[in-house]
């Protein structure tokens, strides 16, 4: 008798899926490192302008956002096609963004409460007269450091 | 009856999924915002504003058709940064305002230093923003250059332009010790051409 008994039949073992939990635990992981949480939905168009004279901003808690551009789509029946302000959730007006600001800035931590800023993502078909107003209003409340949020690119693409 | 299909090996399935973790974890950036950066001035109205020459001041004004008028006459887009890098480096003072590293025309009708050179940034109610923004992108690249220029003359040993550097030092993986060296630096390159651009409150023009 043979030592060297061949096997019956040509199949394989069944494979152990016992690593399965393991690749779908690093899927996960990945995922969840990799995702960054939005807070705000968009109710806004927003096509910020190109520009390449930027500085990034780096600690997002050190940011309170201010949207504004045209209402999308599905938002102009009731809200018009002007463009208007989004503060969290909501369309604001003109004279909410000092409370907002205030609000925002009174929820983040003490130390870093002097050195927040405002980003603003504005669409780039937006007239200056409202992010004008914007930023008086900023003024009031003393919220003086600004961003105008731009995607990276040459001017020429604005045109 | 049919016959059995063998079995697919799926025990090399870990290492592929390690090699998509690690191709995905090297590519991805997480997504930063990024933009340019202003500050506005306080409310508090200036009692006694201080007495600015004419020649001082540069005035870019945007009006509701989009147009840009540089000094009242009008100009493309493409010609502002050069404009503006004229106006900033052209050092004609004299004495105690004069400019020793200015490369300008020394021209007596145009700025006296870089210190004392104000850019006026003016813009209409109406105008778009994203032509706003296309000029004060021009503008901050004009003062980029001139610090850039002079970045390089003065820390030829930097091998960067002032712009790099600036991206190092903001760059919150950067070391202490190498942002306490570069902090300086970058000090001195403020000093000699400080960002003086004024974003006048809006008009309502009717031209």
């Amino acid at each position: 008798m043979s030592k060297f008994k061949k096997k019956k039949g040509g199949e394989l073992p069944a494979i152990s899926t016992a690593s399965l939990p393991d690749i779908v635990f690093m899927l996960l992981f990945f995922f969840m490192v990799a995702t960054v949480m939005r807070d705000n939905t968009l109710m806004v168009t927003n096509t910020l302008p190109a520009a390449d004279q930027i500085k990034k901003l780096d600690k997002k808690d050190r940011v309170i956002y201010i949207y504004a551009g045209k209402p999308s789509a599905r938002y102009q029946d009731k809200y018009g096609d002007q463009p208007r302000i989004q503060l969290n959730d909501k369309f604001s007006v003109v004279s909410d963004v000092g409370a907002y600001v205030l609000a925002e800035r009174a929820t983040k931590r003490e130390e870093l409460q002097n050195v927040l800023t405002t980003a603003l993502k504005v669409d780039g078909e937006t007239n200056m007269g409202l992010i004008s107003d914007i930023k008086q209003e900023l003024r009031k409340v003393n919220a003086l450091k600004i961003n105008y949020t731009t995607r990276i690119g040459d001017y020429t693409q604005n045109y | 009856m049919a016959r059995k299909s063998p079995e697919v090996n799926a025990g090399s399935m870990a290492d592929i999924a390690f090699l998509l973790l690690i191709f995905f974890l090297v590519t991805t950036t997480i997504e930063t915002d990024s933009g340019i950066n202003r500050k506005l001035p306080p409310m508090e109205e200036v009692i006694d504003p201080p007495i600015i020459k004419e020649r001082n001041i540069f005035t870019v004004v945007v009006n509701k058709n989009n147009d840009i008028l540089v000094e009242e006459k009008l100009m493309d887009l493409r010609d502002v940064r050069e404009a503006a890098v004229k106006f900033l480096d052209n050092g004609g003072g004299i004495g105690e305002e004069a400019c020793d590293y200015c490369k300008g025309e020394k021209d007596k009708s145009s700025s006296d230093n870089p210190d004392k050179a104000i850019i006026s940034l003016k813009n209409d109610r109406e105008t778009d923003y994203k032509v706003y923004i296309s000029v004060q992108n021009e503008l901050v690249a004009a003062y980029n250059q001139l610090r850039d220029r002079e970045f390089m003359a003065i820390y030829p040993n930097e091998r960067m332009t002032y712009v790099e550097a600036d991206k190092v030092y903001s760059d919150p993986r950067t070391s202490p010790k190498v942002k306490a060296l570069l902090k300086p630096k970058l000090a001195v390159l403020k000093k000699m051409y400080p960002q003086k651009l004024s974003e006048a409150e809006p008009s309502k023009t009717n031209n």
